[in-house]
Parts: C-alpha cells; sequence; structure tokens
C-alpha cells in the first residue's frame, strides 16, 4: 500500500468522522430560528420557560431518564391522542435531534 | 419687555397646574396595556390618544398571561404563567403587589361582586381565591378529579352569584364553585367530555360552553337550569374526517356571541363553527385561512376578527356576521397573537410578537391608524372588561 493510499485513507476518516456531527448541526442562523421556534411557538403549550403548561415541562431533569430517539420522534411524528402535533413539515430529523439534545442540557435563551 | 416676561410666567403657572389637575383626576376607561410576554413587562396604553404612557416590570413570566380589571376599572390583575399574580394601579402607573400563588398558573376571573379575584391553575390543578383588595389567598379548591388526580384548569369564568365556571382538560368535566360564602366554596360537577380546552359564559351569565379537543363537539351548561344538567352541541362536528395537526390551542370567551350566534373556532379544520344561540343548532360554517385561535366579535357584534396558529400566525380575517362571509384578510406582521378592540370597536388593537409591535387598525375601513414599540407583545387588554361578564 503506498503511503498516499494511507493518508488519503486517514483524511478520508477524518472527513467522516467531522461530517457526522457537523450534519447534525444546524447552520447558526437556523439554530437562532430554531430556538426561537421552541421558545416562542413550542413555548405556548411547555411554556416559554419550557416549565410545563398544557404539555409538560421540557427542562434536563424532567427529560434526564427518557431515551433521545423516543424524543426525537415525539417531536417529528406528534403524539396521537395528545395535543402534542408532528413538526416534519417545519423540522428535519437531524433538527429534532439537535432540540432534545439541547433541551438535555438546557436550552439556549 | 416687562410685560413679556410677565405673560411668560404666567402661562408657565397655568401648564403647570393644567398638568397638576389632569395628574390628579382622570377616568380609566379609554386605558389598557399590553403583555410583554418574553421580558416580563406590561406597557399601560391610553387608547384615546392611541399611545403607551408607562411602562412595569418584574412580573416573571409572563407567556400566556391573562389580565381582569377591578370593578372600578382601575387595578389590573395579572396572571402569569409561573403562578405570580400582580395588582397594577392603572392611574398611578406602578404595581401595588404581587404574590406566587402557585407553580404553574393559565389565567383567572373576578368575581360579580368584585371582592374575589380567583386563578386557575395547572399545577397544582385547581381554582385559589384572593382578597381582590389585599390578594390574601380566601379558599383552595383542588381539581381532583379521581383519587389522588389532579386535573389542569382551564377555561374559568365568572358566572352570577359569586360563582366561577371552568373545565378539567385531564378530568373530563365542567365545574362550578360558588364562593357567595368565600371562605367555604361549594363545587358542582357535571361532564364534559374529552379534553376540554378552554371555556365561557355567555355576555347575559347564561350559558356555559367547554370546548374539547380530544373529540368533535362543545359541551354547554346552562346555569339559570343546572338540574338539567350538562348537554352536547356541534356532536362529531368533524364528520369523521382527518383533522389538521394543531400547532397551537384556540381560545373561547364571551366576544364568541354575536348577531344571536356563536362563533367558534373547529378543532382541526381551518373553519369557524356557527351556532344558533337560543337554539344551539349549528347554523353555518366559514371556511378560514387556517386553524383558528381567537374569534372574537367586534362590541355591536357587526365583525368576527379571527387570527390563526402557527404556521398561519401572520393572517387575520374579518367575518361579516350577517352575510357569514370572509370580507377582508390581512397581515398584520408577523406572529399576531391577539386582538382587542376598543371599548364601541371603532378600532382594534392587534398585537405581533415577531416584529415586536401593536398595530391598531380601523374597524370600518382596515386602514392601519398607527402602531406602537412592545417587545414580544402577546395579549392586550382595555378596562371596558371590566364591567363584562365572563372576561
Ligand atoms: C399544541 C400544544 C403543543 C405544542 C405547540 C407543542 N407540544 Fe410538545 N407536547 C404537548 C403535549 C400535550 C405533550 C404530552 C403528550 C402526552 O401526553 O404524552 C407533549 C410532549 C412533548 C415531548 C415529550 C415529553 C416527555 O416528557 O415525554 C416533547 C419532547 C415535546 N413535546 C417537544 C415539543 C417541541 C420541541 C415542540 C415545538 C417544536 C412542541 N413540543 C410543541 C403539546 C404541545
Amino acid at each position: 500500500m503506498s503511503n498516499s493510499g494511507i493518508a488519503g485513507r486517514v483524511v478520508a476518516a477524518l472527513l467522516l468522522a467531522c461530517a457526522m456531527p457537523a450534519a447534525a448541526e444546524p447552520a447558526p442562523a437556523r439554530q437562532k430560528e430554531l430556538i426561537h421556534m421552541v421558545r416562542q411557538d413550542c413555548g405556548s403549550c411547555h411554556g416559554l420557560t419550557l416549565q410545563g403548561g398544557l404539555g409538560p415541562a421540557l427542562l434536563p431533569q424532567t427529560l434526564a431518564d427518557k431515551p433521545a430517539e423516543g424524543l426525537v420522534a415525539t417531536i417529528v411524528h406528534g403524539r396521537p391522542g395528545t395535543a402534542m402535533p408532528p413538526w416534519h413539515r417545519f423540522l428535519a430529523e437531524e433538527e429534532a435531534q439537535w432540540i432534545v439534545t439541547r433541551l438535555m442540557e438546557g436550552f439556549p435563551k | 419687555m416687562r410685560v413679556a416676561v410677565r405673560l411668560l410666567w404666567l402661562m408657565a403657572a397655568a401648564l403647570l397646574l393644567a398638568a397638576c389637575a389632569g395628574a390628579a383626576l382622570r377616568g380609566t376607561g379609554d386605558l389598557g396595556l399590553v403583555i410583554e410576554r418574553a421580558s416580563g413587562h406590561v406597557t399601560l396604553v391610553n387608547t384615546s390618544s392611541r399611545s403607551a404612557y408607562a411602562r412595569i416590570g418584574g412580573l416573571g413570566d409572563l407567556s400566556h398571561a391573562s389580565v381582569v380589571y377591578s370593578r372600578d376599572a382601575r387595578y389590573a390583575y395579572v396572571f402569569g404563567r409561573d403562578g405570580g399574580l400582580s395588582k397594577i394601579d392603572l392611574l398611578e402607573a406602578r404595581l401595588v403587589k404581587r404574590v406566587i400563588q402557585s407553580g404553574n398558573a393559565i389565567g383567572g376571573s373576578i368575581s360579580q361582586d368584585g371582592r374575589i379575584v380567583v386563578a386557575q391553575n395547572y399545577t397544582p390543578g385547581g381554582i385559589k381565591a384572593f382578597d381582590a383588595e389585599t390578594l390574601e389567598l380566601l379558599a383552595e379548591v383542588p381539581a381532583e378529579y379521581a383519587p389522588g388526580q389532579f386535573s389542569k384548569v382551564v377555561g374559568l369564568a365568572d358566572v352570577p352569584g359569586n360563582k366561577f365556571a371552568y373545565a378539567l382538560f385531564d378530568g373530563g368535566e365542567i365545574r362550578v364553585t360558588d364562593f357567595s360564602d368565600p371562605k367555604r366554596p361549594t363545587t358542582q360537577r357535571y361532564p364534559a367530555g374529552r379534553q376540554p380546552y378552554d371555556g365561557l359564559v355567555t355576555p347575559d351569565g347564561r350559558h356555559y360552553l367547554a370546548g374539547l379537543f380530544g373529540e368533535d363537539g362543545v359541551a354547554l351548561l346552562d346555569l339559570w337550569q343546572p338540574e338539567k344538567g350538562s348537554r352536547r352541541i356541534l356532536d362529531k362536528y368533524g364528520k369523521g374526517e382527518e383533522k389538521l395537526p394543531v400547532f397551537k390551542m384556540p381560545h373561547l370567551r364571551g366576544w364568541s356571541v354575536a348577531a344571536g350566534r356563536a362563533w367558534l373556532p373547529a378543532i382541526g379544520r381551518n373553519e369557524v363553527l356557527v351556532v344558533d344561540a337560543s337554539t344551539w343548532k349549528e347554523t353555518a360554517r366559514v371556511a378560514v385561512k387556517g386553524q383558528p385561535v381567537f374569534v372574537m366579535a367586534s362590541p355591536d357584534g357587526r365583525q368576527v376578527w379571527v387570527n390563526f396558529a402557527f404556521p398561519d400566525n401572520g393572517w387575520v380575517q374579518v367575518i361579516d356576521t350577517l352575510s357569514g362571509q370572509v370580507v377582508q384578510t390581512l397581515q398584520p406582521g408577523k406572529a399576531v397573537l391577539h386582538m382587542e378592540f376598543t371599548p364601541r370597536g371603532e378600532a382594534v388593537w392587534i398585537s405581533a410578537r415577531d416584529d415586536n409591535r401593536v398595530l391598531i387598525y380601523d374597524t370600518r375601513n382596515y386602514r392601519e391608524l398607527g402602531s406602537l414599540p412592545a417587545e414580544a407583545p402577546s395579549g392586550i387588554f382595555f378596562t371596558s372588561r371590566a364591567a363584562r361578564i365572563g372576561f
């Protein structure tokens, strides 16, 4: 195997490694939009401070032992039979993932 | 020269006198306030001069805040999301008193005699009564609907006889609590249906309606003949069709009644449902732009203004109640959250949250009359509410 072949593979692997979290991370302008949306539009049911309203609190301590995938699925598809609507028209799955990660660590202002 | 100087002094004195007199004596009939939800402020406004005259802060989390007025229309009681209850003097433009009455509240109401202010709470689910003068706690009525299970309370409205009607979102009930003996309230219970999301009492104080989220229909209780129990109107109005997602819960209040009919938001349908307010039979439906949130009649009942849930919250539509047609579609701004008519309805004030503005429209020709800056404005509440049943 040539040196350049190894180097190429290392670069490719590194690229892949960075590409994964990068793909899940929305662009800064979009992050601002998502934060606004969660505080204001999700906030109409979950409260502006996310301490709960018609919908439950979305705080790190209330979400701590809930599997993230389940929460992402709830955001994307809603929960039929409850007041939680599906948001897939307005959010990509990775964006819902980003929101859940932020919610679990304490949502930005 | 000397004459001119003396004249100037005289004018200054006259001005000062006028200013003092103005500050000392004033009515409140044309005043109100705007909730600035994100920053915990309210802006006090004058609907005659169409201007803001003061701003008060430190009111906590005001998302979903609502306001009722004392019967002299001088004091505003602001119910915050964080359970804060604040009493504001509109004349002196100051916070008189503030208490934290629960962990998570949704609104409140004031009794027929003006002595009791009642807050409706999500957690712990129930209602609490306070002395309107001192904000001292008088009584507490937990919304326990099964042993150990407490419901979020929605749709609280004052009804004649120092009673309050409300609904239990989780418990599926309508309740009427009588505070004629304020420290010893008594409560009657009536079945409502799945997940009542809000309620209203008609302007005459006779009928209480609870809109249902969990099924198609509205529960109705005749408060003049409560022994007849609650019944269902607009049953199965969706006719089994698939519902559209609801991105914001609609609101109900006594403004829904106009021209002998009640104008109600459908749930999961882009429609306003119209029912005859004497037979309670459906008479018509009006197709609108999105999921209606506020369906508000003007004080004379000639028009009904409608705003919408996300993502259609940039629109406002006007229905003519005589023809039952949409006669105007407006785009007042980004994220329209609330509307309030001036006492006799020549103008309507509209909050556009994401534009940080309150817009004022002429209800006759739909022209914009002016606007005011406000930080993420939501509810707008004028003192004309002080004299209305169910506000
Ligand atoms: C119309 C009201 C409403 C809106 C708007 C709303 N939700 Fe919800 N949400 C609910 C309700 C009600 C539940 C609880 C459902 C249940 O009973 O299981 C819920 C549940 C959730 C859960 C699950 C919480 C848990 O502890 O299991 C998450 C996460 C969530 N919502 C996120 C969001 C996000 C993010 C948004 C905005 C993009 C949003 N919601 C907007 C009503 C709403």
